[in-house]
């Protein structure tokens, strides 16, 4: 893998933001809405529970985790999306780049883009409605290790999908999230799923992230070897999605789908 | 420019019973050809004929159903980035991404290229292609000849061994596109690189091409230079030519090729 190749993915996303800024403004935007409302609902939860609930840390937390795995997602497919929408696949298919590179330059993008979206998130939910994210302890690390996992994984199996079929599919990719949430216990514990649901959010490493946060909240100790089983859990499907990218891209190449990609079929 | 460091093969591109098949339908049907070092090969025929997909075949972006494929040496399907970094090209139906400016299209473009000394390499191209004034534009909103401008200045960054051109001059004013053929002629002729040249327009094939491939079907009907060609035929002209074999051979008018 050539840095320089994985570089020019990466520059040719900085040339865009820089030169559009509404680019820029929905990767803090949307997230900075979803502070304020929930920000102040929290409030108005803790004022009629009083204090202990602490729905500042359990619910404010909870979106601004889970708008980061959001956050990583989006980052990897818009900048895929991009050559999609400039119909560029032939011009950045037909050169010495790899697929690995390719999507190094993806995902690089992506952390990028999601760093932006974690700071302005963190800087409401801090400074307006005064979230200690550090009262997580040593376990944010592992926190944003897994989702950031999992959300370079969805945004790369999202980019596969949109790739298999075509720039139509698109629709499919954003509301992947919102799918997953209720089976990843963002507000709730996994317990309160019937059993079906329950085996489903297990098998999210997500899950375990929010259940870690619901326990450092009510005091409890984070619980080290589920999180580690969580990290081994995205490992695996980031590994799962990479192949799903190149099995897909090979299909491509195979039925001419990205020379005429517009097309979105070949038959 | 990127190391061109470990050649192993007397022909640029060296082609061998190239087969694309679509169900039942051949689009590509055992086609071989060479480009030697130095060399222009015309690859001509009516529309629909595999030239296209012959193109895509060579970039990487269309594996053939059977075949070789050796790009200066380097075997395509197992050399895939090697053979791509000494190769390049211009379309006219793969314009540059038009929200970036031409300067940055080059600079991106350069850089999956690998070429070594970035900077100075794009001012000459830049130079070479007229494009002064339009470099700080979004190639989006050049004229198209201007874009087919900037295309060739992207083929040409990393000083290709193989150079693909599929109509290159088809939105470009006679003068300028003058000044071009003469560019990539003296370009084959001083860097030895090959070029494999599509055209509908004859009277440029015979001007640049040493060598003429006449596709129709998926497959290769003719091949020599244009003048051997010509006289060998009886036609007046290569355009006559080609409207002649055109006619005896029409092409079936499907979307693929």
């Amino acid at each position: 893998m050539r840095a320089s190749r994985v570089g020019a993915v990466v520059l040719r996303q900085i040339y865009l933001l820089r030169g559009s800024p509404v680019r820029l403004l929905p990767m803090v935007a949307w997230v900075a809405i979803d502070m304020v409302l929930w920000g102040f609902l929290a409030r108005y939860l803790d004022q009629l529970t009083g204090p202990r609930a602490n729905f500042t840390a359990t619910l404010l937390g909870a979106v601004l985790l889970w708008d980061f795995l959001g956050r990583v997602m989006q980052g990897v497919t818009t900048a895929f999306f991009e050559d999609v929408w400039s119909r560029n696949f032939l011009n950045i298919f037909a050169t010495p780049l790899r697929v690995s590179e390719y999507l190094a330059g993806l995902v690089t993008t992506g952390v990028g883009t999601s760093l932006l979206g974690l700071a302005s998130m963190l800087l409401l939910a801090t400074g307006v409605f005064g979230l200690d994210f550090l009262a997580y302890g040593a376990a944010l690390v592992p926190f944003l290790l897994v989702l950031f996992v999992t959300g370079i994984a969805l945004g790369i199996f999202g980019t596969s999908i949109v790739l298999r079929f075509g720039p139509a599919s698109e629709w499919l990719i954003w509301p992947i999230p919102s799918l997953l949430s209720p089976f990843a216990g963002v507000f709730y514990p996994l317990s309160t799923l019937p059993r079906w649901m329950q085996a489903i959010g297990e098998a999210l490493p997500p899950s375990y992230v929010f259940e870690g946060m619901r326990a450092i909240v009510a005091g409890g100790p984070a619980p080290w070897d589920k999180l580690a089983m969580a990290s081994g859990l995205a490992a695996v499907y980031l590994a799962l999605a990479c192949l799903a990218f190149a099995t897909v891209w090979r299909r491509a190449i195979r039925t001419g789908l990205i020379a005429r990609y517009s097309a979105e079929s070949v038959s | 420019m990127p190391d061109h460091a470990t050649p192993s093969s007397d022909a640029v591109l060296a082609a061998a019973g190239l087969c694309k098949t679509y169900g039942r339908r051949a689009a590509v049907d055992q086609v071989s050809l060479e480009v030697r070092p130095g060399e222009v090969v015309g690859l001509v025929g009516p529309n629909g004929a595999g030239k296209t997909t012959i193109i895509n075949m060579i970039l990487g972006v269309l594996q053939p159903t059977a075949g070789s494929i050796k790009i200066w040496g380097f075997d395509l399907a197992r050399a895939r980035s090697q053979a791509l970094a000494v190769t390049n090209f211009a379309a006219v139906y793969a314009p540059l991404p038009g929200n970036l400016s031409v300067e940055q299209n080059l600079r991106v473009f350069g850089q999956i290229y690998g070429v070594k000394r970035l900077s100075d390499r794009i001012e000459t191209v830049i130079e070479a292609y007229d494009l002064q004034a339009q470099r700080k534009a979004k190639a989006g909103v050049l004229s198209s000849g201007e874009q087919t401008r900037v295309a060739l200045a992207k083929a040409m960054l990393n000083s290709p061994r193989l150079l693909l051109l599929d109509e290159p001059t088809a939105s470009i004013d006679p003068a300028t596109a003058r000044d071009i053929r003469a560019r990539i002629t003296s370009f084959a002729r001083e860097t030895r690189a090959g070029v494999l040249w599509t055209s509908h327009n004859m009277y440029e094939v015979a001007e640049t091409c040493g060598r003429v491939l006449f596709l129709s079907r998926g497959k290769v009907l003719l091949e020599g230079s244009p003048e051997a060609l010509i006289a060998h035929s009886g036609a007046a002209n290569l355009e006559d030519l080609f409207v002649e074999v055109a006619h005896e051979h029409p092409a079936t008018g499907e979307a693929v090729a």
